[in-house]
């Protein structure tokens, strides 16, 4: 009988504990939902449900690994110029220099991780704070970016490409909602139970413990960067696919916009607590706002304030609570 | 000079931090011009006590009153009107300021609603030649060592014109010819009426300075000298609550074979050179030196946390020398660090989890890691190791003994040949301390070579088959057993 108890509490531990600094966040997602449903009649529809994970597709691949990077204690500023870069690299591989797609996309995936790469090494080898290595990746990617083309866009991607955006599989699911769930689901996965996800937070809540506990910090750390600005790249195919087009000028100060994300859905920016899940949520928060908004015909410069307000909300709504 | 009212008064004052009491009731007198000793074990209460009178904490119950009326600072800035001047154990400089800068911060000398920076630099000056410091005041207090760094903050002290100065271990860093002129300034401000609360833990310094000595334990006040001429025993006596004697375990005779060979161990910083012992299957080998003796570098080198430039560590007779904890972990040489807060436990995530951390590729099976399994696995060390919690509870939540079974626990899982143990007990109650000692001499019994650090020498001697005396980074000394006392290790560790 004890036995079972513990065990049963410690389950439920073990429950709370994934699910830590995220409840606030998903009572703010029902009662938004509650809110829209009643103010507009157009919100509750499978129909605009499917819109909105379309229009999230981008900043969800993208939060996910701003998760990553946020819960070891970093920070990348440089994920949207890094899909600018990743986009206009397919750009030219596929329509300038005619490089089939299947070779295309994992050559733009691959530049968009040497950024990350190279972050993690100079954060790492070179003690570069996080926040000046990623501010000048941000400038270096777009850079690079605009220099591809001189500041052009490029068009005329093979047909098949743009429908992978807009065909809806048995009549639900585009290409691009499948891959943003694909990372979903891996990046939770990951986060919970790998050996590799586990040990992020050991890092964020305190890295020198960790390094004195026998984890390889400086590794970690690397790999985080690399795969942020991999799925950074990632987010940026599907960006490419749904605008059928790439333009150097994509991207812009989309990593604020997934720091939003991350931040709102409880994850600490000191790192350690948190979790894709939560992210999830704050992803889900931004877009179905933005999708209200726009449904109540908010001008999209308000939107921007009440994007600001939400975020003073939830952090200030789990500070709080924490205190409490 | 009795007859004269207290410049402060302390009654029934008390602090809780949540459901932790760390100060129950304590009264205090402070008297113009009398040095009070305030004494007391790791976590008694002493700097929680100055802190409250200081203005960084507000105490949660009781009444202060300073020549003769309510008192109750609100912040540090607030006493320092009144006259409090605090030197905290921590050094809390500015490295990237001036000297002069860090003396007169926030309150700048002015002039012409300008800071008059010359008159800055002259006072600054002259404050730090009073101590016998003679150095630029416009010079960067990066760089400079701990004990000039020490005498800075007390001229800082010195230029506040206080009535109260409250000096927090200020001769920690301190080498001999400096503390005496410490106490030299000490005389002089004593002379001006000023009153001066002394804390140290260099009981030889109380007999010689202090008026009157206050024993804090536990977080109250538990005995009162009128004089500073108080045998050291007494006074110790008073601060552990009990007789010295039988505090300690018997402990286990060391096996033959030889576990852990260091030789000619130095480090990049000179924090300690040339260092060469070894520890056998089943010793526990003590630590002992002053602060910055180079204790805790030496065995976070041993253990890889810190970087070594010359000499190797030999287990079982193989060259193993550690470059990263990683290194040293898959040899089973492990680290109970010295501050657990810091580098030991993650306080806001839960005991499984700090168990799981160091035990990952254990638990996890093909990199996969179950909350289940991890579970299991910390229920079961949690019992083994007889930490007293859950595994869902927070490490924070925890008090410090437990804390540091925690730590412990989580090494032990990986069954080490070599265990560090850098103060152990520090800020650890009486009580739980017994229980670690236990879990030590249980290590022992079972073979596996122990080092403990110490800075609580009757803790060193207690526990230890040999102690190594550290003294500026040298190896002054191993002392068996039967030669050991403290006597034998203080004049090893102050030569």
């Amino acid at each position: 009988m004890l036995a079972t108890a513990t065990e049963r509490q410690g389950f439920a531990g073990g429950m709370r504990a994934s699910m830590r600094g995220a409840t606030g966040p998903l009572i703010g997602l029902i009662v938004l939902c509650l809110f829209l449903t009643f103010a507009s009649d157009k919100f509750l529809s499978i129909r605009n449900f499917l819109n909105v994970l379309d229009q999230i597709t981008v900043l969800g691949i993208m939060a996910v690994g701003m998760t990553m990077v946020i819960l070891i204690g970093g920070i990348d500023l440089a994920v949207g110029s890094v899909m600018a870069l990743a986009m206009m690299v397919l750009g030219y591989l596929n329509v300038v220099a005619g490089v089939p797609m299947w070779i295309a996309i994992p050559l733009a995936l691959l530049v968009a991780s040497l950024n990350g790469l190279i972050a993690g090494l100079l954060i790492t080898r070179f003690n570069v704070p996080a926040f000046i290595a990623t501010l000048a990746m941000m400038s270096i990617a777009r850079g690079l970016a605009n220099m591809i083309t001189d500041g052009q866009q490029i068009i005329g991607f093979p047909a098949w490409f743009n429908t992978m955006a807009i065909v809806r599989f048995g009549g639900f699911l585009t290409l691009t909602v499948a891959v943003m769930l694909g990372v979903f689901i891996a990046g939770l996965l990951y986060q919970r139970y790998r050996h590799g996800g586990r040990v992020l937070y050991a890092i964020g809540g305190n890295a020198e413990v960790a390094r004195l506990a026998g984890i390889n910090v400086q590794r970690a750390t690397v790999l985080v960067y690399v795969v942020c600005s991999f799925l950074a790249g990632l987010s940026g195919m599907v960006l490419a696919a749904r605008l059928d087009s790439v333009q150097p000028s994509s991207g812009v100060s989309y990593e604020l916009d997934a720091i939003a994300a991350v931040v709102i859905g409880g994850t600490s920016l000191s790192g350690g607590t948190g979790g894709i899940g939560g992210t999830i949520i704050g992803v889900l928060i931004i877009g179905i706002l933005r999708n209200g908004l726009n449904l109540l015909s908010v001008s999209p410069f308000m939107q921007q304030v009440i994007i600001g307000g939400v975020i003073v909300l939830a952090v200030t709504a789990e500070t709080y609570r924490k205190r409490k | 000079m009795t007859i004269q009212s207290p410049i402060l008064s302390l009654r029934e004052i008390q602090k809780s931090y949540g459901p932790i009491r760390v100060l129950h009731g304590v009264d205090l007198d402070i008297y113009p011009g009398e040095v009070v000793a305030l004494l007391g074990e790791n976590g008694a209460g002493k700097s929680t006590l100055s802190n409250i009178i200081s203005g960084t904490v507000q105490p949660s119950a009781g009444e202060m009153t300073w020549l003769g009326a309510a008192y109750a600072p609100a912040n540090p800035r607030a006493a320092m009107d009144e006259g409090v001047g605090m030197i905290h154990q921590e050094l809390k400089l500015l490295p990237k300021l001036s000297i002069a800068e860090n003396v007169f911060v926030g309150r700048y000398p002015m002039r012409a609603g300008r800071v008059d920076r010359r008159a800055m630099e002259e006072r600054a000056r002259s404050g730090l030649k009073r101590l016998g410091l003679d150095i630029s005041p416009d010079r960067l207090v990066e760089g400079l060592s701990t004990g000039k760094q020490q005498l800075i903050e007390i001229a800082k002290a010195l230029t506040l014109n206080a009535r109260l100065l409250i000096l927090d271990e200020p001769t920690a860093a301190l080498g001999g010819e400096e503390t005496q002129r410490l106490f030299q300034q000490i005389e002089r401000l004593k002379a001006d009426g000023v009153g001066i609360i002394y804390i140290s833990h260099r009981l030889e310094e109380i007999r010689q300075i202090a008026d009157r000595v206050v024993v804090m334990r536990d977080g109250a006040k538990v005995k009162e000298f009128d004089s500073g001429d108080v045998p050291i025993r007494t006074i110790v006596e008073a601060m552990v609550g009990r007789s010295l004697e039988r505090m300690f375990p018997t402990l286990p005779t060391p096996r033959e074979e030889v576990t852990l060979e260091v030789r000619d161990l130095t480090s990049p910083t000179n924090a300690f050179r040339n260092i060469s012992f070894s520890v056998r299957r089943g010793e526990v080998f003590g630590i002992a030196g002053l602060m910055g003796a180079g204790r805790t570098e030496l065995v976070r080198a041993v253990t890889g946390a810190d970087p070594i430039s010359a000499g190797e560590v030999l287990l079982n007779g193989k060259a193993v020398t550690p470059r990263s904890p990683i290194d040293a972990i898959r040899n089973g040489m492990v680290l109970v660090p010295e501050d657990r807060k810091l580098q030991g436990v993650v306080l806001d995530h839960s005991i499984a989890e700090n168990i799981g951390y160091a035990n990952l590729a254990e638990i996890a099976r093909n990199g996969w890691v179950s909350s289940r399994r991890l579970q299991q696995f910390a229920d079961e060390c949690i019992r083994k190791f007889g930490v007293k919690g859950r595994g869902h509870q927070n490490a924070g939540e925890l008090s410090g003994g437990n804390q540091q079974k925690l730590v412990l626990a989580k090494w032990l899982a990986r069954k080490p040949q070599l265990v560090v143990l850098d103060e152990p007990t520090r800020g650890i109650d009486v009580g739980a301390r017994s229980s670690i000692y236990d879990l030590i001499m249980d290590l022992a019994r079972n073979g596996v070579a122990v080092i403990v650090v110490s800075s609580d020498l009757e803790e060193v001697l207690g526990v230890s088959n040999r102690i190594m005396v550290m003294a500026q980074g040298r190896q002054a000394g191993i002392l068996d057993r039967e030669d050991a006392n403290d006597v034998s290790v203080m004049e090893l560790a102050t030569i």
